[in-house]
């Protein structure tokens, strides 16, 4: 018989372990899966983890990629976590994202074609405001109404969605578009572009963003009484109020956190990989930067791995569906496989397994 | 020599044998917007992958990528594709045309293929077919079958594809029916099975009794022949399994011919950028069979117009035809010129609600 019994503390050594072990058993569950599948495991397997890194052909394209694709994520994810942290619920980053991408752009389209350098840091100010407040209206909300932030920020996703098709089609239309949707590409906009800092390293200003927002949640949780605050209330609540934690201060901060995280994600977007406000701009950021949260333990540091690794996840899928003629959707299923596992492994940092029958005390 | 050259120049060696491999066999990709079996619109294109794998059999390798959406991912995907090897790519959807134009800037001797777009270069040709030609059919029929006379149509995007389609259909509905009536419902997506069968019961609930669609999965057919006695009409694809109720006709796209020629073109070292614009004529259009749900002599009228399109006998849009302001666009007998139909952007006269802008 096995039983599961609570650790005092949860396990060190199994903290680190436990991703680990969910990505060979990933690997492993995975494999058979390909396997069924009437493809080479160790092909799948390998294509994925392995080809975007170190193939020769591919590897120096899709490294940088990697950046580019696990930028936004991080970004969100990061303000996501402190939220999450202290039990304040923000599932509206999709949003948010949007209108940040919608601000910074609007900034960019309604000033074209100025030329001054000027342009960009205003244009990442309109995008952290345009996020930030998209989010504020969950977040007064739930201050003065007490309505719940889950449900407020989740539907304000579809709103917003509406005001980019909406933007597409009317204001930010592009008026040499040939009556096409869509706005102008800021890629070819040189004041208002965010392009590759360094040639071939798939750098932008999005992933600087995304490296400083670890380094400064990291100071903040750790250093910083608002960090502390943030984990007492998440923890207990009761005595978060007791210590004289203003809750309502806190949901504006953490909300507002991380709506201008989100939105800045959007601008650096739009402005560079995406380069068009479009109908389809957002493609679920928003919504994987929870996953990412979560497998990152809602720890910067483990937000920035976990970023990294969904989006080796996303490429090497990409690529073992095109290499190997995989279907998309057995790729989801390898994700999904993926975030069952390291979720399922916690168990072992948090409970001991015992065999055997219970002694009686 | 030492070591350090010696293994640089074999890993040289055995570089330029990979290529020389590669070379012999033609790379053909294809970069899909929705799953392959969509059954409408991807699902035809992948018939034409099929075909030409079947047709070239070994001197032609092809690979794939579904549900590539369109924006930065897509330019990431056909990266990763040219970088593979390829020689030739289609992209198969509108939103990919800025991504093709720029990955092909990147990959001078790749050769591109961009359905439905307008932008060309050098390696960049672009390809669609004349669906409005089929949508003639379509109203047609639809105007005959109607008896609440509120035809419901799932539009996609508001580009001049999606609006020809409905000017058309509207315009040959009206000529059999006077008091048709089309209500359109923007989707926003091309492959949304749970959005397609909301807009289709919407449009069911607000009387429609036949649904087009331009949105590409088959959830329209099935929420029509779960309401009833409403007609559709097969997209992109046949749809057979919906016939032959509700499903009474269909345009299916066919690619095939189009897809081994340009293949054909690129082993051959004849390729050049060019733009296709096909219809029912030369075959990249076909209407599917028109079931027994169809009165006879509807079915031999729209039997006439098919031949009258494909012969060249009749356009579309012919005069008079006014636009929805009432301004005069096309005079008697005239007929539209194709840079008007690539920019469409307006509904024809007795068209209602606004195109969203």
């Amino acid at each position: 018989m096995i039983r599961l019994e609570k650790r005092p503390q949860p396990s060190r050594a199994w903290t680190v372990a436990a991703p680990l072990l969910a990505v060979a058993l990933t690997m492993v569950a995975g494999g058979l899966m390909f396997a069924l599948l009437g493809k080479n495991p160790v092909d799948a397997i390998r294509t994925i983890f392995w080809d975007p890194l170190f193939n020769q052909q591919f590897a120096s394209y899709s490294r940088p990629q990697l950046l580019v694709k696990a930028g936004p994520l991080i970004l969100i994810a990061i303000g996501l976590s402190l939220g999450f942290r202290a039990g304040i619920w923000n599932i509206g980053a999709e949003g948010q994202y949007i209108m940040g991408a919608l601000a910074g752009a609007g900034v960019a389209l309604a000033l074209y074609p100025l030329d001054t350098w000027i342009l960009f840091p205003l244009m990442v100010l309109a995008g952290a405001l345009g996020g930030w407040a998209w989010a504020m209206i969950p977040a007064l909300l739930k201050t003065r109404f007490r309505t719940n932030e889950i449900l407020v920020s989740l539907l304000l996703v579809y709103v917003a969605q509406q005001v980019l098709a909406s933007m597409s089609l009317g204001l930010m239309r592009n008026p040499e578009g040939g009556g096409f949707p869509g706005s102008r590409n800021l890629q070819q906009y040189p004041a208002a572009a965010n392009p590759e800092l360094f040639e071939g390293t798939g750098m932008h200003w999005g992933v600087v963003a995304a490296f400083i927002a670890v380094i400064a949640a990291y100071v903040l949780l750790n250093r910083h009484m608002l960090g502390f605050q943030i984990r007492l209330t998440g923890q207990s609540p009761r005595a978060a109020r007791f210590a004289g934690v203003d809750t309502n201060a806190l949901v504006l901060f953490c909300l507002g956190t991380s709506g201008a995280l989100a939105g800045l994600a959007g601008l650096f977007e739009v402005s560079g990989p995406a380069g068009q406000v479009n109908i389809d701009f957002n493609v679920g950021y928003g919504f994987t930067a929870i996953i990412v949260a979560f497998l990152g333990r809602l720890h910067p540091v483990g937000i920035l791995l976990a970023g990294l690794l969904m989006a080796l996840t996303y490429i090497g899928g990409e690529l073992a569906q095109f290499m190997l003629g995989i279907p998309a959707a057995a790729i989801q299923a390898f994700q999904g496989m993926l975030l069952f596992f390291l979720l399922g492994v916690d168990v072992l940092s948090n409970y001991n397994i015992r065999l055997g029958r219970r002694e009686i005390a | 020599m030492n070591r350090r050259t010696l293994l640089a120049s074999a890993a040289l060696a055995l570089g330029l044998a990979g290529t020389a491999l590669a070379q012999d066999k033609t790379k053909v990709g294809f970069v899909f917007v929705g799953p392959i079996g969509d059954g409408g619109w991807t699902y035809e294109h992948n018939q034409g992958r099929l075909a030409v794998e079947e047709h070239f059999g070994d001197a032609v390798e092809t690979v794939y990528q579904e549900s590539v959406p369109e924006g930065a991912d897509a330019e990431r995907v056909l990266t990763q594709m040219a970088l593979s090897g390829a020689d030739l790519i289609f992209t198969t959807s509108f939103g990919y045309m800025d991504p093709t134009i720029n990955v092909a800037q990147k990959f001078p001797n790749v050769k591109f293929e961009h359905a439905t777009g307008y932008k060309r270069a050098d390696n960049v040709g672009t390809y669609s077919a004349r669906f409005y030609e089929g949508r003639a059919v379509q109203g047609l029929i639809a105007g005959h079958m109607t008896e609440s006379n509120i035809i419901g149509y799932i539009a996609s995007y508001p580009i001049p594809e999606v609006i020809r389609g409905i000017n058309s259909a509207y315009i040959h509905a009206r000529k059999v029916n006077p008091d048709v009536q089309f209500k359109v419902i923007w989707a926003y997506t091309w492959f949304d099975p749970a959005k397609e069968a909301d807009a289709a019961t919407a449009l069911i609930e607000q009387g429609a009794d036949v649904i087009l669609q331009h949105t590409d999965s088959t959830a329209p057919q099935a929420a029509a022949e779960k309401a009833g006695n409403v007609y559709t009409f097969g997209q992109a694809s046949d749809m057979a399994e919906y016939a032959p109720k509700p499903r009474i006709s269909s345009i299916i796209d066919n690619w095939t011919p189009y897809y081994i020629d340009r293949v054909q073109a690129v082993i051959d070292g004849a390729w050049t950028s060019d733009d296709t614009w096909d219809g029912i004529g030369a075959g990249m259009v076909k209407i599917g069979e028109i079931t027994d749900a169809v009165p006879a002599e509807v079915k031999a009228e729209a039997e006439a117009l098919i031949e009258a399109i494909g012969s060249g006998a009749y356009h579309p849009f012919t005069g008079p035809l006014n636009k929805q302001d009432g301004s005069v666009w096309l005079a008697e007998g005239e007929t539209a010129d194709d840079g008007t139909l690539l920019g469409m952007n307006f509904y024809v006269e007795g068209l209602t609600g606004e195109i969203p802008q």
